[in-house]
């Protein structure tokens, strides 16, 4: 399997030969941010265009065709009418706050973005706590969110925000226990390791039961986290017209919209990266001209088709099933999700400790 | 003893009329005894309808009462000659449907109904001068030019009361409090249908109050009607309930032909029962489809508006209209049917059950549509009865309201088909009255497409349609059901060839009436469920 660290290490050592370290790290650092950025665009773009021709195919329609082949101009029309649109000033908010909501959403999204493993040796963050880090990274998103419905002044806003703000924080709780299973199972917190970890098997196979209902657990309750439907509560288009982000209009309103989608994306690659080996290709014990094979396929590609295969999973929700109401979401969340979830820590805790797994 | 010798027991003074209804004449201070003795007594626990009427040397209204037990039916007039200050008493506690009705007699006559609890304008501005279906009334346009600024005293309203001695007190007040935290729905909503405004006081997420606020797009058709010619009148129908187009002109074809004493042809007679039960089907896959939606199922709403296409089809090729046909005209139908109709119609009977199924697997059995409606937004019987909620809302709980049943117009006697009734009176009963309505109109159509296979008759109009139409001086009512329940007609003639005084009684004010009584104590998000199971349409509203 080709390893990305051969690249990065080649212009590591390709700068270092004419300038300093300090202006080294620096350089690649602009790079990485500049990379991260563009990929961030991009990956926006391909899943706003990924969702609305799912749904179009879910709901027996055509989706956008006019637009260039397959309609795929579209997106960079939609783009670029939004980066012209005008950021409506109002009156009567707390100017300050209502400005910074979105930059909170977005840069949340990005520091999560960040710790995606991408490939092999394609990671930009990767310390030991790296699981931990991206959970503490993702719960900023639901600050903005609230400063959001709070500062615009708002009724619809503010009772989006305070249903995000129940919503959010909760379902933060079985986000953690379901992957706190894994890294019981894995025994680490850093990135690399549990993608290592998974090259004899991926972590829904080894972990067997409790893995799979972690993995169930996990996809509810991100589905909340991403305040998607059915769980799409703060912004319940149908009651409160927008939620949270009623007042917002250009690209303030783009960066939640981006937010939005790029957190489908990272809670995707979330459960890829815990569940289904990341980008470890499909590996079965003693298989190995399979296992040879697979190795073919470069793991960049396992990847993001492993996250395009959860989301679709999302997806799939999103366009089947009704609302669920605010009483019933947060009574799923604290009777059901989570001492299930507690249980599932302990089932698979014991699993574990007598060496029950693959 | 008859009903008009059991009246007159129970009030002397009453005179009589006899007519398509006995109609008693009774005073305005006798009228409240009355009519509590009427409900309680002799069973008429059902008000059809309030018609306000100026007949120049009075000004009153005309209460249409039905026993829902025994279908019996009794009109009663009631009138004060004071035009500078007409009063006469309130029956909204007696009936809640008054509530709104009078209300709205309020607006358009000026008529202040003694002890109805909240006596604001329903359609018109508060600032609005002059009362517009008054004969006087003074239509300068300087009088009410456009205003472009908010009513301030939207919240302000009174009551008229009066004490044992006679003595009347006027007390203002305000519907809210200040402390109330008052949400605004609409006009500008996505999930109120249309151009309508629900002001709901909210505790957290509880709802305490919901105050309706109509007229929006109100387009003054009753007063426009005046004048008009009668086959002119017909257009208006078409766009009051526009998922309902064909029965409210066929109510008002029926209620013309009557007085007109026009015989229709039996082939017009069963191509308007086709097109209304087509109507039905129409109007009940858009309400799965707006109730799926406003719970956030898209899905489910691009589907029925799949089938919905293929019945636009259908009406598109015969009258050439897909929202407003304009077909039914006074006398039958203005043109015979598309040769490939009733070909069309078998086809659309014969998928429609299949889709029927493919809705329940996708929304009916869901786990959170169930919890979302089951239970939800209850509503009683004798409180359906008494806000006059008729149609699917009212057979949810359990109410036999069908006008076809209990009055059969048209050939509907003739057909087999069944009442679908529930008894929970929640939004889920009311999400599946209208389902199992939509496989009794395809029951309905398929008899039909056989009637009309074998009729042997091709006049599609009565032949000896008058002219120029002109009804004998007197007034009628007449009752269809819509696809949202009973839809009536009151015409008032004066013998010309314009009527004196048209009302449309329609389904959708009075499930308007009943919002609150539904949502009061559920959440927020049950407001949405609970309006899109009541399923009213806003231009039926605002006429």
């Amino acid at each position: 399997m080709f390893d990305f660290s051969i690249v990065t290490g080649w212009l590591h050592n390709w700068l270092l030969g004419f300038m300093p370290e300090w202006l080294t790290t620096t350089v690649e650092c602009v790079l990485i941010g500049v990379l991260m950025i563009v990929a961030y665009a991009v990956l926006a773009m391909v899943y706003i265009f990924y969702e609305r021709k799912l749904c179009a195919w879910m709901q027996c329609r055509l989706g956008p065709t006019r637009v260039g082949p397959w309609g795929l101009f579209q997106l960079f029309a939609d783009v670029f009418k939004m980066l012209i649109k005008e950021i409506i000033r109002l009156e009567n908010i707390d100017r300050f706050l209502f400005a910074l909501a979105p930059y909170l959403v977005i840069v949340a999204s990005m520091l999560t973005f960040a710790c995606l493993p991408w490939g092999n040796g394609l990671q930009i963050i990767d310390f030991n706590i790296g699981v931990f880090f991206m959970v503490a990274a993702s719960s900023i998103g639901v600050l903005g969110i609230l400063l959001a419905g709070w500062s615009s002044n708002n009724k619809y806003t503010l009772i989006g925000a305070m249903r995000s703000g129940a919503q959010m924080v909760s379902y933060e709780l079985s986000v953690g226990l379901s992957i706190l299973t894994i890294v019981v199972l894995a025994g680490t917190m850093s990135i690399t390791e549990l993608v290592e970890a998974q090259s004899d098997g991926w972590f829904l196979f080894k972990g067997h039961i409790p893995a799979f209902i972690a993995f169930v657990i996990y996809l509810i309750a991100a589905n909340a986290e991403t305040n998607r439907g059915p769980f799409d509560m703060p912004e319940a288009e149908h009651e409160l017209t927008a939620g949270y982000h009623t007042e917002y209009s250009g690209m303030h309103f783009g960066f939640f919209y981006l937010a939005e989608y790029l957190n489908l994306f990272i809670v995707s690659g979330i459960a890829s990266l815990l569940f289904l080996g990341g980008w470890m290709p499909l590996h079965v014990p003693g298989w190995d001209g399979f296992n040879a094979v697979m190795d073919y396929i470069p793991s960049i590609v396992w990847f993001i088709g492993k996250a395009l295969f959860v989301t679709f999973l999302l997806m799939w929700f999103r366009w089947s099933y009704p609302r669920v109401r605010i009483d019933q979401m947060l009574k799923l969340e604290w009777k059901y999700l989570m001492p299930i979830g507690l249980f599932n820590l302990i089932l698979m805790t014991l699993v574990v400790m007598y060496d029950l797994h693959f | 003893m008859n009903l008009q010798e059991k009246i007159a027991s129970l009030c002397p003074s009453a005179t009589f009329e006899e007519g398509e209804y006995l109609l008693v004449n009774v005073a305005d201070k006798e009228w409240h005894s009355l009519a509590e003795s009427l409900k309680k007594e002799l069973g008429f626990d059902y008000l059809v309808s309030v018609t306000g009427v100026d007949w120049n040397e009075s000004l009153g209204c005309m209460y249409y009462l039905t026993n829902t037990e025994t279908n019996e039916k009794v009109s009663v007039k009631v009138a004060t000659t004071d035009r500078e200050n007409p009063m006469l008493h309130s029956v909204s506690d007696l009936w809640k449907v008054a509530l709104i009705q009078e209300r709205e007699v309020y607006d358009f006559f000026g008529i202040v109904f003694i002890g109805h609890p909240d006596m604001r304008r329903l359609f018109m501005r508060t600032d609005w001068v002059g009362y517009p279906l008054r004969k006087d009334y003074d239509a300068n346009p300087e009088l009410n030019p456009i205003r472009l600024d908010a009513e301030e005293n939207e919240d302000d309203s009174f009551v008229v009361t009066e004490d044992e001695n006679g003595k009347l007190t006027k007390t203002d007040y305000k519907i809210f409090s200040e402390n109330d935290y008052v949400v605004n729905f609409g006009p500008q909503h996505p999930s109120t249908h249309g151009v309508m405004r629900l002001r709901s006081a909210v505790d957290g997420e509880t709802i305490t109050k919901v105050v309706p606020v109509c007229g929006y797009i109100h387009r003054g058709i009753e007063k426009l009607c005046e004048g008009k010619t009668y086959p002119q009148t017909l257009f208006f129908t078409d766009r009051m309930d526009y998922m309902s187009s064909c029965q409210n002109r066929h109510c008002l074809c029926l209620c013309i032909e009557k007085a007109l004493g026009l015989e229709v042809p039996r082939r017009a007679q069963i191509i308007r029962v086709m097109f209304d039960e087509l109507m039905r089907i129409g109007s009940h896959i858009l309400a799965y489809g707006c109730m799926a939606m406003d719970m956030g199922a898209t899905t489910a709403f691009v589907y029925g508006f799949r089938e919905r296409e293929q019945l636009m089809d259908i009406f598109e090729k015969t009258t050439g209209g897909r929202m407003s046909q304009h077909y039914h005209v006074i006398g039958g139908v203005a043109a015979d049917v598309h040769p490939d109709f009733i070909k069309d119609v078998r086809e659309f009977c014969a998928i429609l059950p299949s889709k029927v199924k493919e809705y329940h697997t996708l929304v009916t059995g869901n786990v959170i549509f169930k919890n979302r409606t089951i239970g939800v937004g209850v509503i009683g019987k004798e409180d359906v009865i008494s806000y006059g909620t008729s149609g699917p809302n009212g057979r949810a709980s359990g109410w036999s309201c069908d006008v076809r049943k209990r009055a059969p117009y048209a050939i509907y006697n003739e057909l087999n088909f069944d009442e679908v009734i529930y008894n929970e009176g929640d939004s889920f009963a009311r999400y599946m009255v209208r389902m199992d309505e939509v496989m009794q109109s395809v029951k309905l159509l398929e008899q039909l497409c056989d009637m009309l296979e074998k009729e042997e008759g091709n006049e599609y109009i009565a032949p000896k349609v008058p002219k120029i139409i002109k009804l004998p001086a007197g007034h009628w009512f007449q009752e269809v059901e819509a696809s949202r329940g009973a839809f009536g007609v009151y015409i008032e003639s004066d013998g010309g060839k314009n009527p004196y005084r048209m009302h449309f009684n329609s389904p959708g004010l009075n499930h308007v009436a009943a919002v609150d009584k539904c949502c009061a104590g559920y959440k927020i998000a049950d407001l949405i469920t609970i309006s899109a199971s009541l399923d009213y349409v806003i231009p039926d509203i605002d006429r």
